[in-house]
This record gives C-alpha cells, structure tokens and sequence, in this order.
C-alpha cells in the first residue's frame, strides 16, 4: 500500500491555505500566488537559506524563518509582508548593492536582473549605507563566458548548478566573510579550469556577474528555467 | 498662485538626465505654466539663488568644488531631488573608486599626453578620493532614480512634487532604467 | 576493566604517593610554562634528589590564578608560591618540614574560598599525562557505573534531574538534547565534543582539554553509552597543541586500560574517539559548521531545523556538546542529579568556570557556583581592579555577549539574568574593564573580531558587519553623524534578526548592550568629537578640519 498523502492546513497571510507534508512554506505560498521574494532560491537546485529575503514570521515563534527551508505544519500561521519582514528585506538589498560595484547602467544584465528587480519591487529608492567599492577583478580568460566579482552576490547558485545538475563541481567559493569570491577550480582562470562549457552557471546566475560574451543588455535575459524540467526527466529516466 | 521656483543643477555626471529632461518636449510648455527655472546650466544665471522650491542635483560629488556647490544648494533649497544614478548611487564616476582619483589623473594627464604631461591644479578643482552620492553630504528629500530617468519619470514626478500628489517612484524608474 | 580493578589502581596509586613525605605540584598551564614553569620543575626535581627527602614532584594542569605564575602548590600542608622560579627550587625543598619560604608564599583565600570546584575538582592535583593520577581521584568510576549499574534511559534520567544546561553558551538543557538524540531513529550516531574555544580572552575549555582530558573522554563515554552511540569526535582548534597532545595520550591510555573500544566492562557497548583539528575559524563552534568541518567541508552554517540531534554528521543522529558540559558529567553520575541540582540558583544549575581577564588584578580560571554576584567574582575572587582605577563595566559571552556595566554587579550570575541585561552567559569568557576603557571602541573591537569570523555565507552577517564596522570606526575617528548613529541600530536589528546562524544573529550585541548602557559615550563622540575615556584620538576629525 502506499503512503498516504499527508495534508497540513495552515494560514498565510490571512489566507486558509493547504499544503502536503514535507512542503516548504514557499513551495505552499507559491501554489497559492502568495509571492514571497527569494534571491539564492532556484526551483531545481538545493536550498541554502543564505540571501535571507524569504524570512518570514511564524505566530509563537520569536526567530524569523527561511520560507525556502522551513516546511510547513498543521495550523502554523505565517506572514509574510510584516513591517518587521519588509524592513530587514530593504536593508538586506541595500547591503547587497552597497557590498560590491553593482552599476546598473552599464551591466550586461540591465532589465534582466533579480537584484535590480527586487530592488524596484520592493521600493529601494537609493542605499543609506556607505559603498564599500571593492577592488574586484574581472575574469575574461574564458572562450565563450566572463566572471566579473563586481557583480557577484554570492548567491552560490553557479556552486550549487554546478556541483549538482551539471557534476562538475567547478565552481566554489574561497575566502571567509567580505572577502569570499566564487572561484573556478582551486582559483584557476576559468578558462585554464577544468569547466565543461555547458554554460548552466551563466543561465542561472541572477545579476550580470556570469555572462555570455557574445550577448548584452536586452539581447541577455537568462533561462533558469530549464532546471526543474531537466530534473523531472532525470527522475523519469 | 506665485509659480514655484525650479533650479537644475549638474555636479558629476555626463547630463544625460538633463537631455532627458529636456525630452519631456511639449510637456515642458506644461510645465513653465507651473515653475519658473531660475537656476540651470540651459539658464544664464550665474549664482544659485537665495531660495528655490525643487532643485534637480544631477551628478555624483566627486570634487571639492561638487561638495561645496551641494552643500549651498542644500541651504538654499526646500526640496532637493537627486536627478539620475550618479546622484542616487554614484554609477559610472563612483566607477574609479576601487583604483582613487591618482590613477585616473596619471593616466588622462602623464600616460597619454603626448605633449607637457602634467596634472592640472590651478583652475581645476581638486578630485575627491571616493566619488559619492549626494545624499552622503546633505538631506535629500527625492530620489529620482534612472540612468537617465525617462522624460515621463520626470514629468510625473515633478507634477507631483508641484501639485503635491502622491509620489510612487518605484512604480515610475529603477536603478539603471 | 572492572570496578574493582579500577579501585586497586586506585589504591596502588595513593600506596606509592604516600611513599612520599611532600607532594610538590608546578602548574604546566599555558600562563606559567610560558614563564620557565618547565625550567622551574627540572630544577625542582635536581634539588629533591640533592636533599635526600622523599618528595614527589607533580607536573599538573591550571591552578587557576594564572596572574600570579608560575604557581607552586607544596602538599600536605598546602602552600601556595607564587611567582617562583627555578632559582627558588632550592629554598623550596629546604622548607619542607620547616616554616615556608618567606616572600614567596602567597595568602589567596579570598580568591579561592568562594569557588566551588566541580570540573576543575583535579586540576593542580593530577598529571595530566597520566591515567592512573585521575583514577586515583574516582576517575571513570561513573564510567563503569553507568555501564554496570544503569540504563541508559538511567543515565539521561539522572542528568535531567541535575538540570545541567548547556555550557557552551546556549543553555539548552543538556538532559533534554540527550534525550532526543536517544529517541532518534538509526544504528549510527555520534557523539562529538566541541572543543572549539574562539572567544578572544577565553581559556576555559582549553585548561580543561590540557589539565584533565580524561574527564572530558569518560564524560563523552557515558553520554555515548546514554543516547546510543559508538563513535565520538573532539573537534579541538590547532592552536592548541598542547590539548591536542594530552588528549592523544589520554586516548592512547584509555584504550590500554579498556577504557575505550569494544565491548567496555563485558557489555555489548563499543565506543572509541577520534581527534579532529579545527583550522581557526572561529565559526566553526557552531554546531552545524562544525560538523562541515569534521565532515571534511567547508565550515559553514546550515539552517536549523533540522538539528544535528535528528540530522547531524552525515546525516546521523549526533550529540553535540561543549568540553565544560561533559565535564560536569562525571561527577553528576557518581554524585546523583541532586547534588548538582542543589548548586546553584533557580534556573542555572551547578557551577561555571569563567577565565577572568582584563583590568582584574587575580587574572585566571575560577570555577563559581551559579547565583554568585558579579561583585563577588570581581572583587572579591577577582580581588579587584588595580591601579586604583574604576570598574567600569564587565563583558561576558565574548563577541557573541554584551557589557555589563559597573553599577549592576549585584547581579547574580545565571542564564537568564545575563540575558536579561543584554549580555549572555557564553563559553565563560570575563573581560573587566576600567574608566580607561572606551566603549565604543570596545564595541567597535568585537565587531571587527565578527566581521573577519564571518564564513560569508549569509549576507546580513557578511556586509552586515563590515558595514557596522565602517560606521563604528566613523564614531570612534569622529566623523560620523546622527543619521550614522540611526544606521548603525538599524543594522544592529537587521543582523541580528535576520543572520543564519548564531554568529551574525549574536554579533551586535556588544554594540547593542554599550548602546544600551554607555550612550552617552557615543554621543560624546558624534556630538562633540570627543573620547571621554581619551582611547580614540578623533584623527579624521582633526584632519577634516584643517
């Protein structure tokens, strides 16, 4: 016999909503058009809790939680667009664009970027915090991509698409703190690096931080989409 | 009703904003009905005056001469605005940050002049070592993302500001629109 | 091994120490090695077999008052020296039998009759190098208790009862996480010891690892025995090979003495432990980013749930607990759950060790009970600040706790009462600071310390706390304004909310706490460029206005 479906009834935002066992308050939220904004998040690679937009508050539960991690249970009730929540998400952004040289208007990825986009939906106007104008490099030194840390968020979706779609694990991190930087190899220019030019890294990456050089601007939307279907198929096979 | 007094003002920046500015065309006319501009580089007026309502800042401060004009600005002006990225954010003049002011000159004065290298100091007011946004100075009361913002940003912004309706700028503009 | 077998070691033991008249112990921690502690207990040993007396010279862990080292302890008179080096060796074993050197005796009851010691019962007793010195004082007799005499529902039972709570720094009741890991489905869990002491001017747990590492060793043992485990790691920090070492002879020893590995005292229950070496990162006392780490991982947080109680080293159901917590193991198993409850105040149960540092003049270890003032520690076990200067406020907790200022010390020292006044009771970690201490300065010190300790994983942690730090060092240059001052709480809120993992959630609240009790100095600063403790020299300020 097989398992039966277990059903959790929870409220989201005032809303009575139902979920399976084992769901996360996302996987619920976004079943019911509840948009919760989510940055290291991608349909199809793991979760690391890291970009901390998805926090939501949870009735008797002082901490905020992920919405990308925390799983759902019976009668939780959970909101998402508190004061509390909308503020820490507008300091976070503003953290994100102060940390590096995001310019928007000379990045290939102007218009088609999740950083610039949750900055415009979620009413950042300007950043109160000091820039911090790190000396970053740009790694052109690959045939087809680019790399450019200016860019970079440290979201680890390269790491993770890397790792878990493509089997490569070509990509990582190195350093600790401010300091971190997604690295090819053991630092390697990446196009000395063992990559496999399948180009996931690019497609996944949400700022103009991975780039195909042969596109710009309008001409450089990204397609992360094909992940969760590339999943379905592994499964199948 | 006296007309509300606009002045447009551009420190560091390339006066793209003020082109765009300029692209509102026939809504301009719309516009004079409304404000008198009193101070802009389109203007001949030399000083700032006493006291102005809007004042549209385009540009980053990335020298002394931007840091003082701003501060004046401020003391003269009930609303100030910052006009475009390089107000807001710094954008492309805040580029030089990582590498200072030193590289930059070097290389526009000594590495690629082909005659008397040397860096001018006498007229020229002196680089500030971090280019910023004008709102690390002085209060900004607008912030008009955009790069430039578009002739319907600033059309309904500044019949907003005038009017005094309701202001969405998210709705209207973005970083690097 | 076998109780009985345990008590002729025992018995052999204290037979060959009273072969000998005098026990002379030299404490080998850290403080007084580094002062010719080494050099002193050669010279010891020459003297004695000059003299012809029967004298046992005994190298042993941390005496505690480390201030006043190299310490040597004569027994069993019990005579302190202080400050004695190898030219005294001589003077020291001609007084046996006779009056005590004068000008090197030291009179330190104040310091010590307020202490009670429970994880520090052996240190300044035992050699640390050797097995049969802690069996002589009822080591791992709780071992075989627990092992012959319990079950292992017995023994959670019995550590429920105590009320020991975690002494890593969280609190969480210990009984109840043993309990839990116990419950956890699966044959493989571990249990693991987190050795990984990062706080800057905190030594505990490394004088423990160094001066009695079996008692860490049989503690992890029961706790195995208890929630059904068969393997443990130490995770213990490189910088500290001296623990590294005594706890590898300590394992070699316990496994020579079938201690350790299969099938201990004839039961079906296995266990043996593995050193592991932690790199440095401070994040890795972290329970999560401490399994990445003996998982052979980057060391960083993950988001719980799931605990490492359910979830923890690959993927197993895992135990993890601070060095001090199994400590207090031992003695809670031989003593019975009430004796440790009946120490102690209402919610915090029996003792904690505290490295005191700072403008104290008694610098070092002491273990008190909990519900002790703070001014007990301070002035009276801590004898005070010297120099004539003022107290002015104490941190506890580390980077992760806050500071308490001056006139609260009539605070009872205890988990929730730290927490209530904005600090936390951390790893055990005590500065003292003076009126020649500047606050936010302070603050700005233990930021800079988290922002260089953050892994990076999660960004309000990562830029959280560099920008916190560019704000501070605005206040402390004298450049910085209100609205820095509104940003800086703001931050504060953000990081502290929003961070992954207790790092970042912890990270702000030396800031919070200074804020919280010492405004005024920050708005001496902004306001009217001015250090009022004269630490910060305003330099920018200065310049600025030139």
């Amino acid at each position: 016999m097989s398992e039966a479906v277990e059903v959790k009834t929870l409220i989201i935002d005032d809303r009575e909503v139902s979920g399976r066992r084992g769901q996360t308050i996302l996987e619920v939220a976004r079943e019911n058009d509840i948009h919760i904004p989510t940055l290291c998040h991608l349909d199809g690679l793991s979760e690391v809790g890291a970009c901390r937009l998805c926090l939501v508050e949870i009735k008797g539960n002082s901490k905020l939680l992920p919405a990308c991690i925390a799983t759902i249970s019976e009668g939780m009730e959970v909101s998402t667009h508190t004061e509390r929540l909308q503020k820490h998400r507008r300091t976070i952004l503003e953290l994100l664009f102060a940390e590096r040289n995001h310019i928007c208007s000379v990045c290939v990825a102007n218009g088609n970027c999740e950083l610039q986009a949750l900055g415009q939906s979620q009413g950042l106007t300007h950043v109160r915090l000091p820039y911090r104008n790190p000396d970053l490099h740009v790694d052109a030194s690959h045939e087809r991509f680019t790399v450019d840390h200016n860019r970079c968020i440290l979201c680890t979706r390269c790491v993770r698409v890397c790792a878990e779609i493509e089997g490569a694990h070509v990509w990582d991190v190195m350093g600790r703190g401010i300091n971190s930087l997604v690295i090819t190899d053991l630092n390697d220019p990446w196009g000395d690096s063992s990559c496999t030019r399948c180009g996931k890294c690019v497609q996944v990456c949400p700022t103009g931080a991975l780039f195909d050089k042969s596109k710009v601007g309008a001409e450089h939307p990204k397609h992360p989409d094909f992940l969760p279907y590339l999943n379905m198929m592994r499964e199948a096979q | 009703m006296s007309k509300l007094k606009l002045a447009t003002v551009w420190l560091d920046g390339c006066s793209g904003c003020h082109m765009s500015f300029l692209d509102m065309d026939e809504r301009l006319l719309t516009l004079a009905e409304l404000v008198d501009v009193v101070y802009s580089p389109i203007v001949d007026t030399k000083e700032f005056p006493h006291e102005v309502d809007i004042a549209l800042v385009e540009g980053a401060v990335a020298s002394i001469d931007d840091e003082k004009k701003i501060r004046k600005i401020r003391a003269h002006t009930k609303t100030l605005v910052a006009m475009g990225d390089c107000a807001v954010a710094g954008n492309v003049p805040s580029m030089r940050n990582p590498i200072g002011p030193q590289a930059i000159l070097d290389r526009a004065y000594i590495e690629n002049a082909s005659a008397q290298p040397q860096i001018p100091c006498l007229v020229v007011p002196r680089l500030l070592p971090i280019v910023r946004p004008i709102h690390e100075f002085v209060k900004v009361d607008v912030f008009l993302p955009g790069c430039p913002p578009s002739a319907d940003t600033f059309y309904a912004a500044l019949t907003a500001l005038v009017t005094g309706a309701p202001l969405d700028i998210p709705a209207l503009t973005r970083f690097g629109a | 091994m076998t109780i009985e077998e345990l008590e002729q070691i025992a018995k052999s033991v204290l037979q060959e120490n009273a072969k000998c008249d005098y026990e002379v112990n030299v404490c080998m921690d850290l403080a007084c090695a580094s002062q010719g502690a080494d050099l002193l207990r050669e010279a010891l040993v020459k003297a004695t077999e000059a003299s012809g007396k029967k004298v046992l010279v005994r190298r042993t862990g941390c005496m505690g008052p480390c201030s006043s080292g190299p310490l040597v302890r004569v027994d069993p008179e019990e005579i302190l020296y202080r400050r004695v080096n190898a030219g005294h060796a001589d003077a020291i074993v001609n007084s046996l039998g006779k009056e005590p050197v004068a000008g090197l005796q030291c009179d330190l009851s104040e310091h010590f009759d307020k202490q009670v010691r429970v994880v520090l019962e052996n240190a300044g007793h035992i050699d640390p190098e050797k097995i049969d010195d802690y069996i002589s004082r009822d080591g791992y007799k709780a071992l075989l208790t627990a092992l012959t005499e319990m079950t292992p529902n017995g023994v959670i039972h019995r550590i429920t009862e105590s009320g020991l709570r975690g002494r890593g720094g969280g609190g969480y009741p210990t009984g109840l996480k043993w309990g839990t890991v116990a419950k956890a489905g699966g044959d493989v869990k571990y249990v693991v010891c987190n050795g990984d002491e990062g706080d800057p001017g905190a030594f505990m747990d490394r004088s423990v690892m160094e001066g009695d590492p079996h008692r860490i060793i049989e503690g992890m043992t029961i706790a195995a025995y208890a929630v059904g485990a068969s393997k443990g790691f130490i995770y213990v920090r490189a910088e500290y090979p001296v623990a590294v070492s005594r706890l590898t002879t300590a394992l070699r020893e316990a496994r020579r003495r079938g201690l350790l590995g299969n099938n201990l005292c004839g039961t079906t229950f296995s266990f043996d432990v593995e050193i592991r070496l932690g790199a440095g990162a401070f994040v890795c006392g972290e329970e999560t980013a401490l399994i990445a780490s003996i998982e052979g991982r980057r060391g960083t947080p993950k988001p719980r749930p799931p605990y490492p109680a359910v979830s923890g080293l690959w993927g197993k159901p895992t135990l993890i607990n601070n060095v001090e917590t199994y400590a207090n193991i031992a003695p809670i198993v031989r003593n019975g759950g009430k004796w440790f409850f009946n120490m102690g105040s209402e919610r915090s149960k029996g003792t904690k060790v505290f490295a005191l540092t700072g403008k104290i003049t008694n610098t070092g270890l002491v273990e008190v009970p909990m519900g002790i003032k703070l001014w007990e520690i301070i002035d009276v076990i801590g004898g005070g600040v010297p120099g004539g200067h003022k107290l002015k406020a104490i941190q506890t907790g580390g980077p992760s706790g806050g500071c308490i200022p001056a006139d609260m010390m009539g605070l009872g020292v205890s988990y929730d009462a730290l927490m209530a006044a904005g600090s936390i009771m951390g790893s055990g970690g005590m500065i003292v600071m003076d009126d020649t201490s500047c606050m936010v300065n302070v603050a700005r010190f233990f930021i800079e310390f988290c922002m260089t300790e953050s892994c990076g994983k999660c960004i309000p942690c990562r830029a959280g706390t560099a920008q916190m730090y560019t704000l501070l060092t605005r206040i402390c240059e004298g450049t910085a304004t209100m609205d820095d001052l509104s940003l800086l709480e703001d931050l504060c809120s953000t990081v502290k909310e929003a961070s992954l993992c207790g790092l970042g959630q912890t990270a702000p609240n030396p800031v919070l706490s200074t804020l919280k009790y010492f405004r005024n100095e920050y708005m001496e600063h902004i306001e009217h460029k001015r250090c009022p403790a004269g630490v910060c020299n305003m330099k920018a300020h200065v310049e600025a206005l030139a």
